[in-house]
C-alpha cells in the first residue's frame, strides 16, 4: 500500500472540512474520490500535498510519517499534483514549462550556476531530456515550442500532467483533471491516464465526471461534508443508497457528463 | 542556453561602445554621469533579479545601497582599510545584513513582505541619520578616498574610474545572466510564476527566495560601495524610499524580468533627467504620472514593448497574403493579451 | 504622569487608527496596499492649511471642506490609478501607488515649499481633567475619532450602502451575484478613506505641524497596524492603532525620545518573527 490515511481531521475555525477520513491508496491502482460540491475533496488533496497541516490524522507513504511536511518534501518523496487550474506559465514555451519539473532531482546551486560546471550542464541536459520524454508521454511533442498561452484548454492540462511526471513521482494526485474539456478530449484524458498506471504510476484523482470515473476507477472514495459516507468498486458505489442520497440531496447528477 | 547571433554581436558592439566612450565623448561631465549611471544600474540589475525573476518586491533596496556604502566608506574613512578589502567587505557585509533580514521577511506573503521591507528599509535609513558616531548622521561622512591602485593604474581621474565601474558592470551582467539562464534562475521563475505550483514540483521556496534577496542585496551593496568611492561624500539621503523609487522607474522603463531593462532604463533616465536639469525639482511630478501611465500602458518596459513589436512583425510575415486581414487582427490581438499578462 | 502619558497615547492612537482605518478598508475590496494614502494624508493637511490660512475661514469648515476635496481627489486616484491596474500583477500595482505618493509629494513641497508649517487652531488652551492637564486639541482628536468611528460602524452596519462594502470585502464574487456595483463600492470606499485621512491630519496638524514628508512616519505606522490587526480588519485597526499610540506614548516618556519612532517597526520585526501572517485574521468584520 503507497498511501495510508488515517483518520484524517482538518478543521477551519468552527468548520470541519475533512472529518477523520481514512483511505488506503494502493500501488498500481487508480483510486479515485468524488462527492457533491464543498465535499472537502481540494481540502483533502492540499492536506496530502501539505499545503496546510491536519488538525489530526496522519499520512503515510510508503511507510514514512508525511502529515506535517511542507508541499515542496512532499514532492521531493514522490507525490505529484496537479490543480484544478493549470497555474502554468503563460509566457514560456510548453518545453520551458516542463523543464523545471526535474528541478528536485538536480544539484545544482548558485556555484555552478555562475561557472557553468560539469553538473550544471549535465543536470540541464537531463531535465530538458526528461522534459521532452513526460512531453512524449502525453502526446504533446508537436507543441513544444508553443507558447502555453496560444495552446487550447486540453492540451494545457496534459502539460500540467506532463509537468508532474517530470517530477518522477510514484503517486499522482490529479485535482479535476476533465474539467473544462469535452467528452472527447475527456476519453483521451482516460487513456492518458491509463497509460500512466500501465507505466508504473500510482494515481489518484478527483473528478466530478460520472461515466469516466465509473470507467476509470479500481476504487472510489465518496465523501459528503467532509465525511466519508461510502468507499469500494465502482458497481458497490453506484448502488450505494447514502451516495445516491448524497447527489440527489446536493444537486448533482450521478450521470453528470458536463462540467 | 543558446544564444543568438544577433544577440551575442549586438552585446559585443554596445561593449565597444562603452570602451569607446571616454575617448570619443572629451567632456568628463558627460563620463562622470555615465559612470553614475553604471553604478545605478548594478544596483537595478540585483533589484531585477529579486522582482523581475523571483517576483518579490522589496522596498528596502536602497537600504542595502546606503549598507554598502556606509560600510565600504565607514571602513576607509575611520578604520583606514584599504579600499579594495573594504569593498569586498562592504559586499559582504551587506549580504549578510541581508541574509538576516531575508530570513525574516521572506516568511511573509506578497503584501506583506512589500510593506515588511518598506518599514525595513525606512529603519535603516533612520538608523543611518540617527547613528552619528558612526555614520556621521545628517553632517555626512566626507574624504572617502579613491578606490586603491592596481599595480601602475591608479584611480583618481573621472576616466580611469569609469572604466573600473564598467568593469564592474560587465560582471554584474554577467553573473546574473548565468544565474538566470541556469536551473537556479528556473527556481526562481517558477516561483515568480506561481508559489503553489513551485512548492508542488519540489522548489523549496524559502530557500530559493533567500537565495535571491541575498545575491539582490550583494549587488545594491557592490553599488553602494562603488559610489562611495566614486561620490567620496554619503549622506543618509541614499537610503531614502525615494532611491528605491528611482531604481524601480529605471527597471520598469527598462523592462522589469528581462537582461536588457535594467540597463536601458537606468541609462535613458539618468540622461533623460541630466538634460532636463532645470526641472530636477519638479522630478517625481513628471516620473511619477509618467510612471503610472507606464504600469498601465506598457507594463513591461521598453524590452516588452520591443518584444510584442517582434512578435506582431513575425506573425505579419508568417502569414501568407490571402490570410492577412482578419486572422492577423485576431492573432495580433492575442499577442498583444498574451504580453500584457 | 501616568493618566497625563495615557491621554498623550490615547490622542496619538486615535490619529493612527483614523489612518489605519482607511488603509484597512481600501485592502478589505482592493487586496492592495494603498502606500499613496500616506500622501492623502498630508494633502488633507494642506488643503485645511488653505482653507484656514489663504481663505481665513473656520477650522471646521475648513476641515469638512478638505473631506470632500480630498475624498473627491481619493476616489480620483482610485479611478485613473487603481480602477485600470485591478488584473495587473500585484508588483505593479503596488509600484503604481508608490509613484502616486512620490507624484503627490513632489506636488505639495513645488507648490508650498519643504518647510513646516503651522496650523493654527481655536482650541490652543489647556484643560485639567481629573489633575492631568491635556490641550484642548488632543482632547478634541480623542473625541472626533470616537464619533467617526461610531459614525463608520452605524454606517457600515446599519446602512443598505455602507454593508455593501462589507459584501464586497467578504465575498467579492457573491457581491456581483447579488448585483452590487463594485465601481461604486471602491468609489466610496476610497472617499471615506480619504475623509478619514484628511480629519486625522487636520486634527493633529496644529500639534505636528504640517509639511510635505508628514505622511511618512504616520503610513508606514499605519501599515504596521494594518498588519499586525489584519488586512481588512476594522476592530484590528482599532485596537492595533490605540496600543501603537500608547506603547510609543509610554516608551517616548520612560525609554527615550529619539527612537519612539522606532517602536512600531521594532514591534513589526517582533512579531512577524513568530507569526509571519500577522496576529488577525483577515476579512472585513
Amino acid at each position: 500500500m503507497l498511501l495510508q490515511v488515517e483518520k484524517l481531521t482538518k478543521r477551519f475555525g468552527g468548520l470541519v472540512a475533512v472529518n477523520e477520513v481514512d483511505l488506503t491508496v494502493e500501488k498500481g491502482k487508480i483510486t479515485a474520490i468524488i462527492g457533491p460540491n464543498g465535499a472537502g475533496k481540494s481540502t483533502f488533496f492540499n492536506l496530502i500535498s501539505g499545503f496546510f497541516p491536519p488538525t489530526s490524522g496522519r499520512i503515510r507513504f510508503q511507510d514514512q510519517d508525511i502529515t506535517r511536511m511542507r508541499p515542496d518534501q512532499v514532492a521531493r518523496l514522490g507525490i505529484a499534483r496537479t490543480f484544478q487550474t493549470t497555474h502554468l506559465f503563460e509566457q514560456a514555451t510548453v518545453l520551458d514549462n516542463i523543464i523545471v519539473g526535474y528541478r528536485l532531482r538536480t544539484r545544482s546551486g548558485l556555484w555552478d550556476a555562475i561557472f557553468r560546471t560539469p553538473r550544471l550542464k549535465k543536470e540541464e541536459r537531463e531535465s530538458r531530456e526528461k522534459a521532452y520524454e513526460a512531453l512524449e508521454f502525453v502526446g504533446l511533442t508537436g507543441m513544444a515550442d508553443r507558447l502555453v498561452a496560444d495552446i487550447p484548454q486540453e492540451a494545457k492540462k496534459r502539460v500540467a500532467i506532463a509537468l508532474a511526471m517530470a517530477t518522477q513521482p510514484s503517486l499522482v494526485l490529479l485535482d479535476e483533471p476533465a474539467g473544462g474539456i469535452n467528452p472527447e478530449e475527456t476519453d483521451g484524458l482516460a487513456e492518458l491516464i491509463r497509460k500512466m498506471v500501465q507505466s508504473g504510476l500510482t494515481i489518484c484523482l478527483v473528478e466530478h465526471k460520472m461515466k469516466m470515473i465509473m470507467n476509470l476507477a479500481d476504487k472510489i472514495m465518496v465523501l459528503n461534508h467532509g465525511t466519508k459516507i461510502a468507499e469500494g468498486t465502482p458497481e458497490e458505489i453506484q448502488k450505494n443508497p447514502a451516495v445516491i442520497e448524497a447527489y440527489l440531496g446536493g444537486g448533482a447528477d450521478a450521470d453528470n457528463q458536463a462540467t | 542556453m543558446r544564444i543568438s547571433v544577433a544577440k551575442r554581436y549586438g552585446t559585443l558592439a554596445l561593449l565597444a561602445i562603452a570602451i569607446l566612450f571616454p575617448l570619443v565623448v572629451q567632456r568628463e561631465y558627460f563620463i562622470y554621469v555615465m559612470t553614475l549611471g553604471y553604478i545605478w544600474a548594478i544596483s537595478v540589475y540585483g533589484m531585477n533579479l529579486l522582482a523581475g525573476y523571483t517576483g518579490q518586491l522589496s522596498l528596502a533596496h536602497a537600504g542595502f545601497f546606503a549598507i554598502g556604502a556606509y560600510a565600504t566608506g565607514i571602513l576607509t574613512v575611520k578604520a583606514q582599510v584599504p579600499f579594495w578589502p573594504a569593498l569586498l567587505l562592504g559586499c559582504i557585509i551587506t549580504a549578510i545584513i541581508g541574509f538576516f533580514v531575508g530570513l525574516i521577511s521572506l516568511r511573509t506573503k506578497e503584501h506583506y513582505f512589500a510593506i515588511f521591507t518598506l518599514c525595513v528599509g525606512f529603519i535603516l535609513f533612520l538608523l543611518i541619520e540617527r547613528w552619528d558616531e558612526l555614520t556621521e548622521g545628517v553632517r555626512g561622512l566626507i574624504g572617502i578616498p579613491y578606490p586603491g591602485a592596481i599595480g601602475p593604474i591608479t584611480f583618481e581621474s573621472v576616466t580611469s574610474q569609469y572604466y573600473l565601474v564598467l568593469f564592474f558592470l560587465v560582471l554584474t551582467i554577467f553573473v546574473i545572466y548565468r544565474i538566470v539562464n541556469s536551473l537556479v534562475g528556473r527556481s526562481f521563475i517558477a516561483i515568480r510564476n506561481s508559489e503553489e505550483l513551485a512548492q508542488t514540483i519540489g522548489i523549496h521556496l524559502m530557500k530559493n527566495k533567500l537565495l535571491s534577496f541575498v545575491i539582490s542585496t550583494f549587488f545594491a551593496g557592490l553599488a553602494g560601495g562603488l559610489y562611495a568611492s566614486f561620490v567620496r561624500f554619503l549622506g543618509p539621503g541614499i537610503g531614502n524610499i525615494t532611491v528605491t523609487f528611482d531604481m524601480l522607474t529605471y527597471l520598469l522603463v527598462g523592462g522589469i524580468g528581462s537582461m536588457a531593462g535594467p540597463l536601458i532604463g537606468t541609462l535613458l533616465i539618468t540622461w533623460i533627467t541630466q538634460s532636463l536639469q532645470f526641472l530636477q525639482d519638479y522630478r517625481m511630478i513628471i516620473f511619477g504620472p509618467i510612471l503610472v501611465l507606464l504600469i498601465i500602458y506598457m507594463p513591461y518596459g521598453i524590452v516588452g514593448a520591443a518584444r510584442t513589436l517582434w512578435a506582431k512583425y513575425k506573425l505579419r510575415k508568417a502569414l501568407p497574403p490571402e490570410m492577412k486581414a482578419p486572422a492577423v487582427k485576431e492573432s495580433l490581438q492575442q499577442v498583444e493579451e498574451g504580453s500584457k499578462s | 504622569m501616568i493618566a497625563q502619558q495615557l491621554l498623550n497615547g490615547l490622542a496619538m492612537g486615535s490619529v493612527y487608527t483614523l489612518v489605519a482605518l482607511g488603509l484597512t478598508l481600501v485592502y478589505g475590496i482592493l487586496h492592495i496596499p494603498n502606500f499613496a494614502h500616506g500622501a492623502i494624508y498630508m494633502v488633507g493637511a494642506f488643503s485645511t492649511y488653505v482653507f484656514t490660512i489663504s481663505m481665513g475661514w473656520n477650522y471646521w469648515l475648513a476641515i469638512l471642506l478638505s473631506i470632500i476635496v480630498v475624498g473627491l481627489l481619493s476616489v480620483l486616484m482610485e479611478r485613473i490609478v487603481f480602477y485600470p491596474l485591478r488584473h495587473a500583477t500585484p508588483i505593479h500595482a503596488k509600484i503604481a501607488a508608490i509613484g502616486v505618493l512620490l507624484f503627490l509629494e513632489a506636488g505639495a513641497q513645488a507648490i508650498w515649499g519643504a518647510e513646516f508649517k503651522m496650523l493654527p487652531t481655536p482650541y490652543d488652551k489647556v484643560v485639567n481633567l481629573f489633575g492631568v492637564t491635556i490641550t484642548q486639541q488632543k482632547l478634541i482628536i480623542i473625541v472626533a475619532a470616537i464619533l467617526l468611528m461610531l459614525a463608520l460602524h452605524y454606517f457600515l452596519r446599519h446602512t443598505t450602502t455602507g454593508s455593501t462594502i462589507i459584501a464586497m470585502a467578504q465575498n467579492r464574487e457573491g457581491a456581483f451575484l447579488v448585483g452590487i456595483n463594485a465601481n461604486r463600492v471602491s468609489m466610496m470606499t476610497f472617499f471615506i478613506a480619504g475623509g478619514l485621512a484628511t480629519v486625522a491630519a487636520s486634527l493633529v496638524a496644529p500639534i505636528n505641524l504640517v509639511f510635505p514628508a508628514m505622511g511618512h512616519l504616520v503610513i508606514m505606522k499605519a501599515f504596521v497596524i494594518v498588519v499586525l490587526g489584519g488586512m481588512g480588519s476594522i476592530p484590528g485597526a482599532i485596537v492595533g492603532g490605540y496600543i501603537l499610540g500608547l506603547a510609543e506614548a509610554f516608551g517616548g516618556a520612560f525609554i527615550s525620545t529619539d527612537y519612539k519612532d522606532i517602536i512600531a517597526f521594532l514591534l513589526l520585526v517582533i512579531i512577524f518573527t513568530f507569526k509571519p501572517t500577522g496576529l488577525f485574521a483577515k476579512g472585513v468584520q
